[in-house]
């Protein structure tokens, strides 16, 4: 499970630090499963045990983490949503599906002021 | 519980009733979801001062949601900070709306009102939530309505911006959720105040860890709060963005530091063995590279809304060199000078817009233009902000810093922080008189192209009320300052927080 983890991380932090928006989104999407996988061992490995306390049961799983990696996989899935739409947008828009388009440009451009 | 218990919740359900009310009603009746969106406002507005009086007693409340008993559910907790923070929220919002409504900015996209709502939801629910998972969720919220907010009005630049302030954000709430994971590990609770207790009791072999995650969720929020070496998002999503929404963006940096003095304390504090106080050593010195960087960017911006944005990273370095002392003194002047740069960087960001609608070819950027209409009235304006953000009297950033460099002096290193204050108001004060004399004082020939200037003046409003607040603030300090020192003492004593959290355990 820990190297599991370690290996997404490992290319989720690759692919983030390229220089092209699709890239970087693969990157973000690897690395939040990273996370949930983490957040989900964080409650310990129990196999075979019912999550909801009992009084006929003595050993069960934590719950709590479920429902946090559940939040959490329901945020960062409208995250990554919407960082492909945000990415094609300004593809789109810009021509450049780098992350850092032209810096001169940008800082000269008319756009920026409010009608 | 009572009718008024419940008033603690109402600063979350009431933006969360009103953004999708506006958005429904928006589509056929424009001034109906304007409508609906000023009085939730002002809701937001009588509700936080209502709570901020009821806090300053000094008893901590705390509020079951769903009624949950603490440890096991979420609680929402309101002492003097939180409340200080929620009516903050609540002025920054109503003249952030204020003024967006009267320049129109809101009508350049479809959704302004609703993602305006729930931006103010997030900040209220981070502002009072005694849940460190909850802290994350409501992070998630503002930051979503934010994305929002920050592409409103689109175009070019805002787009490619927009990639890197959503790609960095999205890298540091994978962050928060790893040390959040890491703490419920260790733990195996998330609310603030049990953690506290927890932490203490934790043998030797969990040290090492326990220092990973306090430093991984620290470093978190010192990206929220724009830290050097984190800031490098801020300067172009701020000054690119709708003036308006970069004035109300002005308290989100404000959420880092929030959060930093609000966990740190509660969670880190005196009895967290290894872990104890364990950013501060990181602190100081990130602080004080923050003020640097942020009015040296004042000195070299090309533009109004960079110089302010880049004034928005100097004041946070500048409260942040008085919040790592963490003691009561220098947690209080912490707390006025946030109040203060708070609103002063709300005041930049709308003089910066009043220039640019005044000015077609050249927008804000700090170059001679032609003289455009009511250029010494808005020259005041500059200047009274100038003022306040540099800290001269007569306005409060001048008691804010003197209040801060009081309360360093003595603590180790001091004189670094001393020389650091000083030294970047001097160059605030060079950098604010070069681009202000460029503005407002140099005219360059006419162009061709010079459109009429707007007929209306009303939009001032927001700036003048922003500067009036600064000069409220400064007449005030005596009770302000007062509450902030409560505020800082109260903060200091987490086992009282703990017990007024969960109860008698």
């Amino acid at each position: 499970m820990a190297s599991a983890i370690a290996v997404l991380t490992a290319g989720g932090i690759y692919l983030a630090l390229r220089g092209r928006t699709f890239q970087v989104v693969l990157g973000l999407t690897l690395i939040s499963y990273a996370v949930n996988l983490f957040l989900f061992v964080s409650g310990r490995l129990t196999i075979n045990r019912p999550p909801i306390w009992s009084k006929t049961i003595s050993d069960y799983a934590d719950p709590l983490p479920q429902a946090l990696v559940l939040t959490a996989i329901v945020i960062t899935f409208g995250m990554t949503a919407f960082a492909v739409v945000l990415s094609l947008r300004s593809f789109l828009e810009t021509g450049s599906d780098q992350v850092d388009g032209d810096e001169v440009a940008c800082a000269t451009d008319s756009d920026a002021t409010p009608s | 519980m009572s009718l008024s218990d419940q008033l603690i919740i109402a600063p979350v359900v009431i933006p969360a009733l009103a953004a999708p009310l506006a958005l429904l009603v928006m589509r056929r009746r424009r001034w109906l979801g304007v409508g609906i969106s000023l009085m939730s406002c002002l809701g937001l507005l009588v509700t936080a001062l209502l709570l901020l009086n009821r806090a300053g007693d000094g008893a901590i409340r705390s509020y079951a949601v769903g009624g949950w008993p603490a440890p096991f559910g979420i609680v929402l907790v309101l002492d003097r900070l939180s409340a200080m923070m929620l009516v903050l929220a609540a002025v920054l919002g109503m003249i952030a709306l204020v003024h967006a409504v009267l320049t129109r900015a809101d009508r350049a996209g479809w959704h302004f009102h609703p993602l305006f709502q729930f931006q103010l939801m997030g900040l209220n629910g981070a502002f009072l939530t005694g849940d460190l998972f909850n802290l994350f969720v409501f992070f998630e919220v503002l930051l979503i309505a934010s994305y929002g907010l920050m592409l409103h009005g689109q175009g070019r630049a805002r787009l490619k911006a927009g990639v890197q302030y959503v790609i960095v954000n999205i890298v540091g709430s994978s962050l928060f959720l790893v040390a959040l994971g890491l703490l419920y590990a260790l733990t195996g609770t998330l609310n603030m105040a049990d953690m506290g207790l927890r932490v203490a009791a934790l043998g030797p072999d969990d040290q090492g860890l326990l220092r990973i995650a306090a430093l991984l969720l620290v470093s978190v929020f010192a990206l929220k709060a724009a830290l050097v070496p984190l800031h490098l998002w801020l300067p172009r999503t701020y000054a690119v963005t709708t003036p308006a929404v970069a004035a109300l963006f002005a308290v989100m940096t404000k959420v880092g530091v929030y959060a930093m003095i609000r966990v740190v304390p509660q969670i880190f504090g005196d009895g967290a063995g290894a872990a104890a106080w364990v950013p501060a050593p990181w602190l100081l010195p990130a602080a004080m590279a923050t003020a640097v960087m942020g009015f040296a960017g004042v000195f070299t911006a090309r533009n109004l809304s960079e110089q302010a944005a880049f004034a928005v990273i100097g004041s946070t370095g500048t409260l942040m060199i008085a919040v790592a002392g963490w003691q009561v003194e220098s947690l209080a002047a912490a707390l006025y000078y946030l109040v203060h740069s708070t609103l002063t960087g709300m005041a930049l960001f709308l003089v910066a817009d009043i220039v640019a609608r005044r000015r077609a070819g050249q927008a804000d950027q700090a170059s001679p233009g032609p003289a455009f209409a009511q250029r010494a009235g808005i020259g005041l304006l500059f200047l009274l902000a100038a003022i306040a953000a540099t800290g001269l009297p007569p306005l409060s950033g001048f008691l804010g810093k003197l209040l801060v460099l009081q309360s360093v002096a003595g603590t180790p290193g001091w004189q670094w922080a001393w020389a650091v204050i000083l030294g970047t108001t001097l160059f605030g004060v060079i950098g604010f008189a070069r681009s202000g004399s460029a503005v407002f004082w140099k005219t360059s020939p006419a162009v061709d192209n010079a459109v009429p200037p707007p007929s209306r003046t009303d939009d001032m409003v927001g700036a003048i009320a922003a500067l009036l607040l600064l000069a409220a603030l400064f007449l005030c300090a005596g009770p302000m300052t007062a509450f902030t020192r409560a505020a800082a003492e109260q903060l200091l004593d987490p086992a009282a927080t703990a017990a007024a959290v969960l109860g008698g355990r």
